[in-house]
């Protein structure tokens, strides 16, 4: 048996992840507790979460979700799973995340609770994103349909917060697609922490947004976190893989930058660096069908989704 | 030799090459997978050897 050449740092066994951008490679059995310690640093840092928060986690069976659900359950928070069932028939996709996101909770004793869009709604994803007329448009119009029912399972259900898996990779994509694009109302929106500034809106977090997504999935492999790696076949030429890859292109040159990226765009927010002069707020009242918060007159762009005589609209409520 | 598995595709690469090697043979990107050997996470620099099971996971996802 070939015998790893870097050792851990801590130990000094046979390394199983170095970290360029800490100068860091550790063993599979120091890693998770580093790890651990890391995301807790985060939660503290951004003050995410109270020890008494009941926190709802929004899992898909993948190794973001499932990870950060894994350190919360082993920090002592009470947190909960909510699984959202898209309907993707692709190969089983739904069926395999449903499966793993269940079994993972059946294991630790955790709750996780079930949506199905079709059984709630009467149409899958795909089958709505067909009915719209928008086909190759199922990425954004899956993302709201994700946004509107988290938030009002989490609402509704009494949560304090509701957590996502969203990795430093992510954040820092969807940081340049809209630093490329100038999109100052997403660029002022962004950030770990979004609070519950309005009557139905439920305060999100982000714990693991300052970790790799390969520091992520190092997580899940040396916990045996049995996660669906297949990715979602609509994603197939997402713009957000696009920038992810020109992101680690930059990070195999410079080990650290899109940490220092992410990192700097919000050090600058918070010191007024960087400003975005706020345009007049938008009332936010209540959609007439569903209840949840909108800026849009009437129903949201949820409901309206929904309508089969009117065209949807793909920003979110 | 080495048995490399890949988004469920099998490749055969000679031993005593490191992981990262193996990364690049197949023209993948060092940031955005891992190594699995015989089921074990390994570190880019680890040697290879003959009969070895390796598998490479891609870690980036999005949507």
């Amino acid at each position: 048996m070939g015998d790893s050449r870097m050792k851990c740092r801590k130990c000094g066994r046979p390394a199983a992840i170095n970290m360029r951008r800490h100068k860091l490679a550790l063993c599979d059995e120091c890693y998770p507790a580093w790890f651990r310690g890391q995301v807790e640093r985060t939660i503290r840092q951004f003050q995410m979460l109270a020890p008494d928060d009941r926190v709802l986690v929004a899992v898909s069976g993948g190794k973001d979700s499932l990870s950060v659900w894994d350190v919360l359950l082993r920090l002592g928070y009470h947190a909960e799973g909510l699984y959202i069932d898209l309907g993707i028939p692709d190969g089983g996709y739904s069926t395999e995340s449903k499966v793993r996101a269940l079994r993972f909770a059946e294991a630790r004793g955790a709750v996780c609770h079930v949506v199905s869009v079709r059984d709630r709604y009467g149409l899958s994803v795909p089958e709505l994103a067909m009915r719209r007329g928008r086909g190759h448009k199922v990425c954004s119009l899956c993302g709201l349909v994700k946004r509107h029912i988290m938030n009002g399972f989490a609402w509704e259900g009494g949560f304090s917060v509701l957590v996502t898996g969203h990795n430093l990779d992510d954040e820092a994509a969807v940081l340049m697609q809209n630093t490329l694009t100038w999109q100052p109302g997403y660029l002022a929106r962004q950030s770990p922490v979004l609070p519950a500034d309005s009557e139905g809106l439920a305060r999100k977090v982000k714990p693991l947004c300052l970790m790799y997504e390969r520091e992520v999935a190092a997580y899940a492999l040396v916990c045996g976190i049995d996660y669906i790696q297949d990715e979602c076949p609509h994603a197939v030429g997402a713009r957000t893989l696009f920038y992810k890859e020109i992101l680690n292109q930059l990070e195999q040159r410079s080990p650290g930058a899109k940490a220092y990226f992410f990192t700097q765009f919000l050090r600058a927010k918070q010191s007024g660096a960087i400003r975005f002069v706020e345009g007049e707020e938008a009332a936010l009242h209540a959609c007439e069908r569903c209840g949840q918060p909108t800026t849009a007159p009437g129903l949201c762009a949820f409901c309206r989704l929904w309508q089969s005589d009117t065209q949807g609209d793909e920003e979110g409520a | 030799m080495v048995v490399v598995r890949y988004r469920g595709k099998e490749y055969e690469l000679k031993p005593g090459m490191t992981a990262r090697d193996a990364i690049l043979k197949l023209g993948l990107d060092p940031e955005a997978v891992l190594v699995l050997r015989n089921g074990k996470l390994v570190d880019d620099s680890a040697i290879l050897e003959d009969g070895d099971e390796v598998t490479i996971v891609a870690v980036v996802s999005g949507g």
